[in-house]
């Protein structure tokens, strides 16, 4: 990313950025209390999320569902319209927001093409749990939230996560559940998270509805090539971790480069944390001696989805020749093609996108200062499980990293640092450990309080089975 | 930038991506498998010295600060003799380790004065409480490690970024 890139990007949000997000704050403060204590200056705020579509075929729909709500009729149907037009906002700001950082970047984007319908998991009873559960939410407010109302959920995600096809809404809804159940009572708490309780019970409901998740996860194309690692995304709640791997694919076949992602998931608990999450992938041995050595793969006949996501198979991969993320970053950022976005992900917190930036001074708060014009850099959220700290940040000289944007704002999250260590220029990226630690230092921590894994899982031995 | 700090309410108010709840510390697992702060409580499961396959759960109320131990079974703890038995210590003190004393203390609602105890600050005496609940949550919490890997991508876990490196 050049400074004039940076420049192009900060200039200024895209237009009506500010008027949406207004309309979508409105109906947040309303879920805070609850849709049932609408009081007169918040029981305006549905009916201005729905006035923003008047004009459009939803028009109808949402004016209905904003008038029931405030005369305290609140059904499924209309809480469903109502977190479809919240989504639809924020979706249209997402759109706003990539084609700047797009055109920032002089970056190529794929077009959208729907992936084929494939089968649907039955589980219309679980479902309906869930949906019912995000209504009592709704209706109580988060002000509200207890922890009766908090456990009422644990049963129904329980029954979700046993269904491959539905595991999305489970983990959504355990990491959800679980910050209310923190939170507890909520009634208490100096500062809410507004806008993000309101992003997950948005998505949770709209995941919620029958047929919007598929039973399988549905390929618009195999591909095949070498896969040039940029870094790895470190995601973690208490129960899960997934490690979402950022690629340049070379396809076999010759054609134009690709930025692509991978992910593992696993489930975990809150008490593994740091580098013995790696563990939790053993079985990617290929990716993880990938991630860990800096080296290339090879793979074959990956299915790949339509939002750029390759599904990774160990099996149909190997270990090819040392990549530094750097050279590749040098090689092909400039001129790679960006997967579409699928319409339902369409939200700006899954904005993530590799760039390499150097030549910045680090300003006192850690920022990088590109020629001028000043990016955060979101140093408070690097993995606990890999070896890149704020220190090494704030004196590196290039960086791999996400683009993001929250809170009104552009960010980096780093992924890989060149910096200077003991007087010899390194590369120190957050995947570094993904087969074990290698500072002495963090492996002596971690042999002190033992293998979290190994105890759990032959307590689970144990117990589980009786 | 601190999520957490006080003047944090606009950072809260206005972002997606956060960690609302703090990272734990790791620690050693082998004694005191489970801790949480739920229910109103500190609950958890510990190890039995001298029989591997069983366990105690023990718990204290946030507040009151009345305690119990018992089996899984609820066969009452034989060292509960008018003070917290030597499981209730453990508990404590693991979760201690693992939340930080701050943490604990708020959720008990007692002031411990530096440098003491917490288990020496608690005021409460002897309550039966069921252990039935804390050991079915302790199982589904087991249950999680059984649950297979996915190479299915989660778009919504963007909205849990992970955090933690102070190393």
């Amino acid at each position: 990313m050049l400074a004039v890139q940076l420049a192009g990007l900060l200039d200024g949000d895209p237009e009506g950025t500010g008027e949406a997000l207004a309309l979508v704050d409105g109906f947040d403060d309303a879920l805070v209390h609850g849709l049932a204590r609408l009081s007169e200056e918040r029981a305006e705020a549905p009916a201005a999320l729905a006035g923003a579509f008047s004009a459009t075929p939803i028009g109808d729909r949402l004016a209905e569902a904003a008038a029931k709500v405030a005369s305290g009729s609140i059904t499924e149907e209309h809480l469903t319209a109502l977190a479809g037009g919240r989504a639809a906002l924020f979706g249209a700001v997402h759109d706003a927001l990539l084609a700047d950082l797009d055109a920032a970047l002089g970056r190529e984007r794929a077009p959208w093409y729907p992936a084929p319908r494939s089968e649907q998991d039955t589980a219309a009873n679980l479902l309906g749990g869930a949906r019912s559960w995000l209504r009592e939410l709704a209706i109580t407010g988060w002000r509200g939230v207890d922890h009766d109302l908090v456990s009422a959920v644990d049963q129904i995600t329980e029954g979700l996560t046993v269904v491959p096809g539905l595991r999305r809404l489970a983990v959504l809804l355990d990491g959800f559940a679980a910050e209310l159940r923190a939170s507890c009572p909520v009634g208490t708490m100096e500062h809410l998270p507004v806008r993000r309780w309101a992003d997950l019970w948005t998505r949770a409901l709209l995941l919620a509805q029958d047929g919007v998740l598929p039973g399988e996860p549905r390929p618009v194309a195999t591909v095949s090539g070498r896969l040039l690692i940029l870094g790895v995304d470190v995601h973690e709640h208490g129960t899960a971790v997934q490690f979402q791997v950022h690629a340049v694919l070379e396809p076999a076949d010759g054609g134009q480069a690709r930025l692509v992602r991978t992910s593992v998931t696993a489930a975990k608990v809150d008490t593994i944390v740091g580098p013995a999450l790696w563990k939790l992938a053993h079985d990617h041995k290929v990716l993880l001696a990938a991630l860990a050595g800096h080296l290339s793969l090879e793979v074959t006949d990956l299915p790949l989805l339509d939002g750029g996501d390759v599904i990774w198979h160990d099996d149909r991969a190997s270990l090819g020749k040392p990549a530094d993320p750097f050279t590749t970053a040098r090689l092909h950022l400039a001129g790679v093609l960006a997967p579409a976005v699928p319409p339902l992900e369409r939200v700006p917190v899954r904005i993530a996108e590799p760039v390499l930036i150097e030549g910045y001074e680090v300003t006192g708060d850690g920022s990088f200062d590109l020629g001028g014009s000043v990016l955060a850099v979101d140093t408070a959220r690097l993995p606990g499980c890999g070896p890149l700290t704020p220190k090494l940040v704030a004196g590196s000289s290039a960086c791999v990293g996400l683009v993001r944007w929250d809170g009104g704002c552009w960010l980096l999250q780093p992924l890989a640092v060149q910096a200077k260590v003991k007087r010899e220029t390194v590369a120190v990226g957050t995947g570094d450990w993904a087969q074990g630690p290698t500072d002495p230092k963090v492996v002596k921590a971690e042999a002190r309080s033992g293998d979290a894994v190994a105890v759990l899982r032959e307590r689970a031995g144990r117990l589980l089975r009786q | 930038m601190n999520d957490r700090s006080p003047d944090g309410e606009a950072v809260w108010a206005h972002r997606s991506r956060l960690r609302v709840i703090p990272p734990v510390q790791p620690r050693k697992l082998a004694k005191v498998p489970f801790v949480e702060l739920a229910d109103g409580r500190l609950q958890g499961v510990v190890s039995s010295g001298s029989d591997i396959s069983r366990v105690y759960v023990s718990s204290i109320a946030a507040g009151t600060h009345n305690y119990n131990c018992s089996t899984n079974n609820n066969r009452p703890c034989g060292g509960l003799y008018g003070s917290p038995c030597k499981h209730l210590q453990a508990l404590t003190a693991e979760a201690v380790l693992q939340y930080g004393l701050d943490r604990v203390a708020t959720y008990l609602r007692v002031e411990v004065p530096e440098g003491a105890d917490l288990i020496a600050c608690l005021s409460g005496g002897h309550e039966p409480a069921p252990a039935a609940m804390v050991f079915s949550r302790f199982l589904r919490h087991l249950a999680y490690l059984e649950v297979p890997a996915t190479t299915v991508p989660i778009p919504e876990m963007h909205w849990f970024p992970s955090e933690g490196a102070v190393h």
